[in-house]
């Protein structure tokens, strides 16, 4: 299986990811420069953490302009399974793959702690292996992780089983109905706040994101 | 005493440079496109309502605070004040 693993000035969890897909999960990722990224053969592509072109505008508002996300697009549109993670959940939703809003953090800080979640939905190229109503623990790092939709837009979320995983313990951001990660309606295009490439190892804390590299194996085969 | 919607603008002065609109120019309007657009510099927006007899006094209320309280840093950044209709 052929992952990549998208890079922006600014990324900073390329690595983590790539360690724990080649290393732990034994898959074959590359890591591939966003402007050199042009290649939809790959079979699935993950966005990771950390930031993008200074984040200047809003979080991940100049990379969804960049060129990488065209490919990004057509893989999205052949239904492959597409991740982002933190700074690449804000990006896939400033590209529109996404519904929704990042906002700031409501305590104005930038949060950086292991929290409680449960899996909503587990029809999802990355949450198939889990089952629904599942408890995990992940750690998360932003400062603009608040997700927010009108009302409507939230009701459809929920109709279509788009929330993927909830806070459970506190909700640490402020965030809508305690979300913390969704998906389109394919069910194929992720994002999430939460860190699972630093959850996939018990030797840092916990494992539990492991399995969310896992359900893209299974739900590409 | 009336309200008065009051806008202060907060820039960087002209000689500063300003990376973040430079980058929202390069990276994005002009790689879309936009070539029309020829500079972009980016400010902050404070919206306040402010109770005063009339616009100018709305005016110098919003002055005097941002002096005073040092809104800005006059060093790096110079502000305007627009004044709104009265609500």
């Amino acid at each position: 299986m052929k992952i990549a693993i998208l890079q922006f000035p600014g990324s900073n969890c390329d690595k983590d990811t790539l360690h724990v897909l080649l290393n732990i999960a034994g898959l074959r990722p590359k890591l591939i420069w966003h402007n050199e990224f042009d290649d939809d053969s790959f079979d699935a592509a993950i966005l990771p953490g950390g930031f993008s072109f200074g984040d200047h505008l809003r979080a991940g508002a100049i990379a969804a302009h960049s060129n990488a996300m065209q490919t990004i697009r057509k893989m999205a549109d052949q239904e492959k399974p597409i991740l982002g993670i933190c700074n690449g959940f804000q990006i896939l939703i400033e590209a529109g793959l996404l519904p929704g809003a990042l906002l700031r953090n409501a305590s104005l800080r930038f949060v950086c702690k292991w929290t409680d979640l449960q899996v909503e939905s587990t029809d999802t190229a990355f949450t198939c292996r889990f089952s629904k109503n599942t408890k995990v623990r992940m750690p998360i790092a932003h400062n603009e992780g608040r997700f927010f939709v009108e009302n409507n837009s939230l009701h459809a979320l929920k109709e279509n089983e788009q929330i993927v995983l909830r806070y459970t313990d506190e909700n640490p951001t402020g965030t809508l109905d305690n979300i913390a990660a969704i998906t389109n309606s394919e069910a194929n295009v992720v994002g999430m706040m939460p860190h699972p490439e630093r959850a996939s190892s018990t030797l840092l804390g916990g494992s539990d994101g492991l399995k969310v590299f896992e359900s893209m194996m299974e739900w590409t085969r | 005493m009336n309200l008065f919607p009051v806008e202060v603008i907060i820039s960087n002065k002209p000689q500063a440079r300003d990376p973040e609109g430079e980058t929202i120019a390069r990276d994005l309007i002009h790689k879309e496109g936009f070539h029309a657009i020829r500079n972009v510099r980016t400010s902050k927006l404070l919206a306040l309502i402010i109770e005063a007899e009339n616009e100018e006094n709305a005016s110098n209320i919003a002055l005097k605070m941002c002096n005073d309280l040092r809104l800005y840093n006059p060093v790096a950044h110079s502000i305007s004040v627009r004044v709104g209709q009265r609500n």
